[in-house]
């Protein structure tokens, strides 16, 4: 250290040359998603919840494999029975999972039907089994099951319905419909936000204006009777099929403007960075402009916003199958299976007929625990 | 004399990354400025917000004593607890921050905010009372220059200009008379004959009342108009401290001395100069107006007209420079915007640009399809902000290649190969184009932006405050990158600027705008021989400059920074009309009646 009087100065070694070509931040030299990736990654909650989605995801194609029985089938001996556990030891001897045969009585003073397990009989899962036909991912015929009943019991790990329909095998089929109506809602959405909003953002003036108040508009609607009208306008002939594709149609359609707002505001604030305004310098036309610098740049905020509302329309399709406005049996949806639980006293004896609240609870809030993930992790340049 | 406030070994980190501050001790006395000096990264803002504890929450705080002695007892500021030390935040110590705007609520009048101050700190146990607040701080008011203190006390933030809500800051730091105030970068944000009187308002009421001054800064020329003793700053170390005479007289760290030899300055002597010859324009605007139609107070008011720009003529010359100098919202950005053609001039205006070999000149606004293209490729611009000219999803290829990519021009091999070539102009490595521009730092990222807008072989480079985000010694970088590629490739610039020391060395010709018009005109070295604008030497005057033997003349500035209506009557102009541009020398233009 030098000091004169006063004057400190500082004698460690300096350059005054030091390297001007090095990064400055060699840890945010990477591609953007990868430093989203990073930052995500951090999030536990979200990371369990996109994997648990990813999972259940990839297990609707192969639901008819998982589950035991095909939604449609009805055990006329075992209406309302009730859920059923697997064990593994009989008489404190292991002989691998197994179920007990039960028979069930009708009560006639209190009209319900009993159900008593037969516990000196316990019948073997079978793996691997022949079962009921399905088609894998809708397309190739198949009928073998990961498990199916023993030959003399049925098998309800999660009850039966008023029909005698296996809950478990229904929830598995219903996730087909119901987890992917959310998807083409908001494809349907998706391609209309952007659209409008990039138009209304971009364009600004008078193009903005209308489709602002088109906006208002349509979130002035009452959302639930919307949805009544427009869905009883469905005629009731069509096929199953065609309904489900027409309510996320709808869905989709109801929910755009929420998403035409984000991108209209999103794109009003990068139109005013210079780098936007540098690839109008150097004479890039709109559709460029909009191509290759502002859609990219908020492209993530966009997914983060629609992991956002695919729950909504899981919510949505759920509120109309269970008003029976929206899809209709033989169709399943987790909303169709929870009509049957409208009425309370079939809550009150037959709770079980309520478990598809079960999945939908579970999906809704790991969906929300997806996007706070990934809206936190957007902004990958700062801590 | 015990010092008012003592640092000691002060050391501060974040997360597991290496110390923000290590080691950093200095004293402060009652009555004295001391001034923290350093660039971005250098620690400073951390160290001064430590002694408030308003650190952000990953900072971890390893090691260091902070002690404030006050004349009855000491106070501990490490060890205080946080009830305590509320008590000392805004009562004992208050602090400036640098962003006028964002450190007052939009939705509160500004009086309430600061009275709110005195009202939160009782002195004596007493809390005080609503009417002798208000009393208060009218006179606190009158005391930091507004004209109106009443009406100070019922306006919202956004009724007062940048300046005037900086005061309202100092008001509200100094309505309780604190014995230490932080002013952490105070003027940074203001325009410099604004930033010339806050300066001198800080100095006004620390002589009035005695307090000591921290003040953090990036600028030799304000520490050596303010400071008594000075702290240098350099990644987080002291590279050098002591009374200020000694440090900016015999700087003795090489560190400093770099500062001092980036800080760019007016230079002392000067003669007058010859403006390049009228020969070879390459662009030429010719009485170019720009008028804006702002809506109303409310619905129903009609529409106010504002004049961005009233009729200017200007001419860039063929490799040389033309550099407009003004204060924000001086018309200076869009007199530039229309010049490149992105927006377009009122009825009457023409911009003509003169492509190489003295073909026909192009009117620049009435071009379509192909030879607006052509132009495109001829002119250019550099950006402001570093940080967002560059598209944080391109890799650094993809960004330089874009204008090639754009107008078509070469195969994938070729636009590499320019790229790497245009790299090498701007002091780049090639290894750094398959990076993400976000690992660089500002300087670096400037270079790039540079490094782009030379890609198409442009002729015409308009440069917009290219240096006024960055560090000093990378700003000096920056300008001696500018002339080189100027002179290496015959270029010719419209440089834009609101600092007339960086315009200094780069410019050939110096427009002085004001209101939307040019107020005066002539080379550099004529502006600061003998400027004739009392607006131009309010500028010069305004200029802090690191020698403490150059104070800044206050009086100098307030009367060319006040409004065009109150200058000396030759000077004089309004909205509705404003004296010519009259010829005083050879290729000097001031707008009087001589």
């Amino acid at each position: 250290m030098t000091t004169r009087g006063e004057h400190y100065i500082d004698d460690a070694p300096f350059d005054p040359q030091a390297s001007a070509t090095a990064p400055e931040r060699r840890d945010l030299d990477a591609p953007n998603w990868l430093l989203i990736w990073r930052k995500f990654r951090r999030h536990r909650l979200a990371l369990i919840s996109g994997a648990f989605l990813l999972m259940c995801y990839l297990a609707l194609p192969i639901a008819g494999f998982l589950a035991p029985y095909g939604p449609n089938h009805r055990h006329s001996e075992h209406l309302y029975a009730p859920p059923q556990g697997i064990s593994l030891f009989h008489d404190g001897k292991f002989i691998g999972p197994h179920v007990y045969p039960t028979t069930s009585v009708a009560n006639l003073e209190t009209f319900q039907w009993e159900f008593t397990p037969d516990m000196s009989n316990p019948q073997k899962l079978r793996f691997f089994c022949k079962g009921d036909s399905y088609h894998l991912a809708g397309l190739i015929p198949a009928n073998r099951h990961l498990f199916c009943a023993p030959e003399d019991a049925p098998v309800f790990l999660w009850g039966a319905d008023r029909l005698g329909r296996d809950i478990y095998s229904r929830i598995l089929y219903g996730a087909q419909l119901s987890l992917t109506v959310g998807l083409i809602g908001i494809t349907v959405s998706f391609v209309l936000g952007i659209f409008f909003g990039a138009l209304a953002g971009y364009f600004g003036g008078g193009i903005d204006w209308t489709i602002n108040r088109v906006i208002e508009i349509l979130r002035s609607l009452p959302e639930l009777p919307l949805w009544l009208a427009l869905s009883a306008a469905v005629p009731s002939n069509w096929g199953p099929v065609a309904v489900f594709f027409i309510i996320s149609v709808i869905l989709g359609i109801l929910d755009w403007p929420g998403l035409a707002r984000s991108v209209r505001s999103k794109f009003l604030a990068l139109r005013e960075e210079e780098f936007v305004r540098a690839a109008e310098m150097m004479g890039a036309r709109p559709a460029r402009v909009i191509r290759r610098h502002l859609l990219p740049n908020f492209m993530s905020h966009l997914i983060a916003s629609a992991t956002l509302s695919i729950p909504a329309m899981i919510l949505g399709e759920t509120a109309l199958s269970y008003l029976g406005l929206g899809l209709r049996a033989p169709a399943v949806s987790w909303g169709v299976m929870l009509n049957d639980a409208q009425n309370l006293v079939n809550v009150e004896l037959y709770w079980w007929t309520a478990i598809p609240m079960l999945p939908i609870i579970v999906v809704v809030l790991a969906f929300n625990f997806l996007g706070d993930g990934l809206r936190d992790s957007l902004d990958p340049y700062q801590d | 004399m015990t010092p008012l406030l003592t640092v000691n070994d002060l050391s501060i980190g974040f997360g597991a990354n290496p110390p923000a501050v290590r080691g950093v001790s200095f004293a402060v006395n009652p009555g004295e400025t001391l001034a923290l000096v350093g660039e971005s990264g250098s620690g400073k803002t951390v160290t001064c917000r430590t002694i408030l504890r308003i650190l952000p929450r990953s900072a971890r705080f390893l090691s260091g004593q902070i002690a404030l002695n006050l004349p009855d007892r000491q106070i501990d500021l490490t060890a205080l607890g946080e009830r305590a030390m509320r008590r000392v935040r805004g009562n004992l110590v208050s602090m400036i921050f640098q962003e006028p705007m964002r450190s007052l609520s939009p939705l509160h009048r500004i009086g309430n905010q600061v009275s709110e101050a005195l009202c939160l700190h009782r002195s004596d146990g007493q809390r005080t009372p609503r009417r002798v607040a208000q009393v208060r701080v009218l006179e606190t008011f009158a005391r930091v220059g507004f004209p109106d203190p009443d009406r100070a006390y019922q306006a919202y933030p956004f009724e007062l200009s940048g300046g005037m809500r900086q005061r309202a800051m100092i008001a509200m730091a100094m309505v309780t008379r604190p014995a230490l105030l932080i002013a952490d970068e105070p003027t940074t944000a203001l325009d410099v004959t604004t930033q010339a009187q806050v300066l001198g308002l800080m100095k006004d009421l620390q002589r009035e009342t005695g307090m000591a001054m921290i003040i953090v800064t990036h600028d030799l020329g304000v520490v050596a108009n303010m400071a008594e003793r000075v702290v240098v700053m350099h990644k987080g170390r002291v590279m050098e401290s002591g009374p200020a005479r000694d440090v900016l007289g015999t700087p003795g760290h090489a560190y400093t001395r770099q500062l001092f030899n980036a800080a760019p300055a007016i230079p002392a002597q000067t003669q007058a100069a010859l403006p390049p010859a009228n020969t070879d324009p390459i662009l030429e605007l010719k009485s170019v107006s720009k008028t804006y139609a702002v809506r109303g107070r409310n619905g129903w008011a009609p529409r106010t007209i504002v004049q961005a720009c009233r009729g200017i003529d200007l001419s860039v010359q063929r490799g040389k420079t033309l550099a407009i100098v003004g204060e924000s919202g001086s018309g200076k950005t869009t007199a530039a915007r229309i010049a490149l053609g992105a927006e377009v001039p009122d009825e009457g205006g023409e911009v003509l640009f003169h492509g190489p070999g003295g073909a026909a000149p192009l009117p620049v606004h009435l071009l379509d399809g192909p030879a607006r293209v052509a132009f495109r490729r001829q002119a250019q611009m550099v950006f402001q902000d570093p940080y967002s000219s560059l598209s944080p999803r391109m890799r650094i290829i993809d960004a330089l290649c874009e204008p090639l990519d754009i107008h078509g021009i070469g195969t994938p091999a070729e636009r590499r190969d320019k790229a790497a070539e245009m790299l090498a102009q701007v002091g780049l490595g090639r290894d750094m184009m398959y990076r993400y521009p976000h690992a660089f730092s500002g300087g670096q990222r400037q270079r790039l932006s540079v490094a782009r807008a030379l890609m198409l072989d442009p002729s015409l480079l308009v440069c917009d405050e290219p240096t006024s985000a960055l560090d000093v010694s990378v700003q000096d970088q920056i300008l001696t990158l500018l002339e080189d590629i100027r002179d290496r490739m015959t270029l010719s610039y419209l440089f834009i600027s609101h600092d007339l020391a960086v315009v200094a060395r780069i410019a050939d010709e110096v427009a002085v705008m004001r209101q939307g018009l040019v107020v005066e005109q002539a080379t550099p070295d004529t502006l600061f021989h003998a400027p004739r604008h009392p607006y131009t030497r309010a500028l010069i005057a305004a200029q802090p400059t690191p020698d403490i033997s150059r104070p800044i003349d206050l009086s100098v500035v307030a009367q060319g920074a006040g409004s065009p209506q109150a200058w000396p009557e030759e000077f004089r102009f309004d909205a509705a009309g404003a004296p010519a541009l009259t010829q005083v020398g050879d290729g000097h233009l001031v707008r009087a009646h001589v």
